[in-house]
């Protein structure tokens, strides 16, 4: 097929893959030529896990267009559920079927996390699904960090008050040690396994935004009484993009915490799901690539400032605001269009189209 | 549209690349005139008991966020160390660099790879236990020492926390473990004929608080300690503590046990003052620092008893000598967590010296010598003496009670 003849769709989203694939082979290649620092070979797995919560998050913002402040619960529920498989898994059971198992489990747990707070609230039309997708996420944070869960051999162990109160044998592991977390994992993640599920996520979500169902959920977002006027199952629609939304917050989840050998429930707070919010505000919101980029390029700034000690704060909240008002403001746009008019034709209706990637 | 947002995220990227670039080379530089500079009075004062190159020690910890006063107060220690060993040896024995991990394990293991790719030989820190123990698997890839001043819990040494024979072996600890304080507080509670019938009031989502109330709490049973009520507060609810302290007042408690940290420590404490509760407190290391505490009646604090390895106002030369060191160049009191630092500076001194060790080897050959000598070696320090390692990193030191009268502590 000739690249021109294509739909305008596939083509961008086969430029979405090219970064993906072209960002791993030169990663590859520096790697192997001994290019690459530790400080950013250390970050390629959390730059994949918030590159895949990124276009997750935009499945529900900017496809769906409703807000959610809890994708760091999702991303913990399917953290801890994926480790813990992982961890009573791997020593017995082959390591890539484990891993795969660890990453279906996360994802399916987070799905029907998903689900539950889905159901009842996506019903609704406005701001409610901010407000219980922020309550959930803290829900999740607090249930967690008080949770006991031991293993020995009379089953599985549960309680709400502490380590000692599991009641466990002497041949008993304690799992989940409340604000401990779960530690002792073996790390799992890297780069390839990273890359593979960014793609998947990809290929799952754009297949998604340009499906039928995809319409669908976009007319809901542009207008749910016209959409619910010609017949779309309003509820149905949006559920879909919410649970895909979770599960891949899930396995992104199982890929962080897979990456370090301690994984406590704090980390999945309100400051994280912000964190997302802000990839996916940056990046455009409707945007998959955008979210792509801005995912991987904020990520790793903080790292890159780091030389400037106490100023890396101030100067990493500049470059946000920066880059929103070069992305957002209506005289921006204007001066940018007319800077570019000349040397690209076709400009002025791409500016005008507003939406999927 | 898009082609513009990616170059403009390129731009700014170019941008803190630059920035950071120049930042770079500024500090390589100042590196660079550091080292002509030692070489200079390498030369010229051979006086030191060490010669040879200095050995890269990182420091890693919050200096920002939440946890900032520990970490702040465990890197100006570091520095205020390694200043004063470079001063008295004539040329300087460590480089040193610190830093930021806000709290976070994620941050953390990105500060370690950061300083591994500024030539880092030895890693002093982190700071607090969750990136303590995310830092600590990686330095085990590495065969890199760590000496960490103040994560406290066994899943820091031991990659199974249940089970001795899965230390790491490269990773020591300079402060007592979680375990260590709970057993020594519940045996110390025991032995010493205070009240049996026990409240505790900790903090749940705390590793370092739940650690040693689970073991406080095991050892109590073995003891024959009658834990009456166990009261948790999370990092999240802890603005009002009233309720607890009202539990443990109707439950009868004799004895609080409150392993947490100074701040809430001295709300529970007015709160109980407020409802006229007055049992016996006891606390571990993190009250230290209760006595600093801006616009707290320090008369509340009467009769507190805690298990410290290290009092600020402690007689001994050794403490008022660093004492008055950190106040003259941070001026502030230094807390339990300064004084760990300030050991683990000293111990990987005493013990490089010792072992012939120096900048010319590698991490992991440091890590070798350092092991070797860490095992066998004695150190006399700020927060103990006669302190000795076992093979796990696990360090053995006595714990000092100490009771607050008239403002101070004295020891008991």
């Amino acid at each position: 097929m000739n690249i021109k003849n294509m739909k305008r769709s596939t083509r961008s989203n086969l430029i979405t893959f090219g970064i993906v694939i072209a960002f791993y082979l030169i990663v590859q290649i520096l790697s192997a030529a001994g290019l690459l620092t530790n400080s950013f070979k250390g970050q390629l797995v959390p730059i994949c896990a918030y590159v895949i919560l990124a276009i997750s998050l935009n499945l529900t913002v900017g496809i769906l267009g409703e807000l959610s402040l809890g994708h760091a619960g999702f991303m913990s529920v399917g953290a801890f559920s994926g480790t813990l498989v992982w961890v009573t898994m791997s020593p017995t059971t082959p390591q890539p079927l484990a891993l795969l198992l660890a990453f279906v489990v996360g994802g399916v747990v987070a799905g029907i996390f998903g689900f539950l707070v889905g159901v009842p609230v996506l019903r609704l039309s406005g701001d409610y699904l901010a407000i219980v997708t922020l309550a959930f996420g803290e829900i999740v944070k607090n249930v967690m960090n008080a949770c006991y869960l031991g293993l020995d051999a009379n089953g599985l162990h549960f309680s709400l008050k502490d380590a000692g109160s599991l009641g466990m044998e002497a041949d008993g592991k304690v799992l989940i040690n409340g604000a401990m977390g779960i530690t002792g994992i073996s790390k799992a993640s890297n780069f390839t396994i990273g890359t593979v599920l960014v793609i998947l996520t990809l290929l799952v979500i754009l297949n998604l935004v340009h499906s039928r169902a995809g319409r669908a959920i976009t007319s809901i977002r542009d207008n749910e009484i016209a959409a619910r006027s010609v017949g779309i199952p309003i509820t149905k629609y949006k559920l879909m993009a919410f649970v895909t939304s979770a599960v891949f917050a899930g396995i992104a989840g199982v890929l962080y915490s897979l990456n370090y050998s301690s994984l406590v429930a704090k980390k999945f707070d309100y400051n994280t799901s912000i964190l997302i919010l802000v990839f996916v505000v940056l990046g455009g919101i409707g945007n998959l690539r955008g979210s792509v980029i801005a995912a991987a390029v904020l990520t790793v700034l903080p790292e890159m400032l780091r030389s400037m000690n106490d100023y890396r704060m101030l100067i990493y909240a500049i470059v946000l605001i920066v880059v929103m008002i070069f992305n957002q403001s209506p005289q921006m746009i204007e001066l940018r269009s007319k800077l570019t008019a000349r040397w690209r034709k076709g400009g002025k209706d791409e500016t005008k189209k507003k939406g999927v990637a | 549209m898009k082609k513009i947002v990616s170059s403009v995220l390129a731009a700014s990227m170019v941008l803190s690349l630059a920035a950071c670039g120049s930042s770079a080379s500024v500090s390589e530089s100042t590196a660079a005139s550091s080292e002509t500079s030692t070489a200079a009075t390498g030369e010229s004062a051979a006086s030191g008991s060490y010669t040879g190159t200095p050995i890269k020690i990182g420091g890693i910890g919050p200096i920002t966020g939440g946890a900032a006063v520990y970490g702040n107060a465990v890197k100006n220690a570091q520095e205020l160390a390694v200043k004063e060993i470079n001063a008295a040896n004539g040329s300087d024995v460590f480089e040193w660099q610190f830093e930021d991990d806000e709290n976070d394990a994620e941050k953390s293991v990105n500060a370690y790879n950061n300083l591994k790719d500024w030539g880092m030989q030895v890693l002093a820190g982190p700071v607090t236990t969750t990136p303590s123990v995310a830092v600590a698997s990686e330095t085990v890839n590495d065969n890199l020492f760590m000496l960490t001043p103040s994560a406290s819990s066994l899943s820091v040494i031991l990659n199974d926390a249940g089970d001795e024979s899965t230390a790491r072996g490269n990773v020591f600890q300079i402060c007592f473990t979680d375990p260590n304080q709970g057993v020594a507080s519940a045996d110390y509670i025991a032995d010493n004929g205070l009240p049996t019938k026990i409240g505790v009031i900790y903090d749940a989502s705390d590793a370092y608080s739940s650690g040693i109330y689970e073991k406080f709490k095991a050892e109590a049973e073995v003891k024959g300690l009658e834990i009456v009520t166990a009261e948790a507060f999370t990092a999240d609810n802890k603005a009002d503590l009233s309720t607890q302290v009202a539990k443990c007042q109707e439950a009868g408690a004799e004895l609080v046990f409150l392993p947490i940290y100074y701040q809430e420590a001295s709300q529970i404490l007015i709160a109980a003052d407020k409802i006229g509760y007055a049992p016996e407190f006891f606390g571990c290391d993190g009250m230290d620092g209760i006595l600093a505490i801006e616009g707290f009646d320090t008369s509340l604090a009467e009769g507190l008893m805690l298990l410290t390895p290290f009092a600020a106002d402690a007689e001994d030369e050794k403490t008022q000598a660093f004492v008055a060191a950190y106040k003259e160049a941070y001026g502030d009191t230094p807390n339990q967590f300064a004084a760990d630092a300030y050991d683990v500076i000293y111990a990987i001194y005493q013990a490089v010296l010792a072992g012939g060790l120096n900048g010319d080897m590698d991490a992991s050959e440091i890590c070798e010598g350092l092991k070797t000598q860490f095992t066998s070696m004695t150190f006399d320090g700020l927060t103990g003496t006669g302190m000795t390692w076992d093979a796990t990193g696990a360090i053995s030191k006595s714990p000092k009670a100490v009771v607050i009268k008239d403002g101070a502590y004295a020891a008991m």
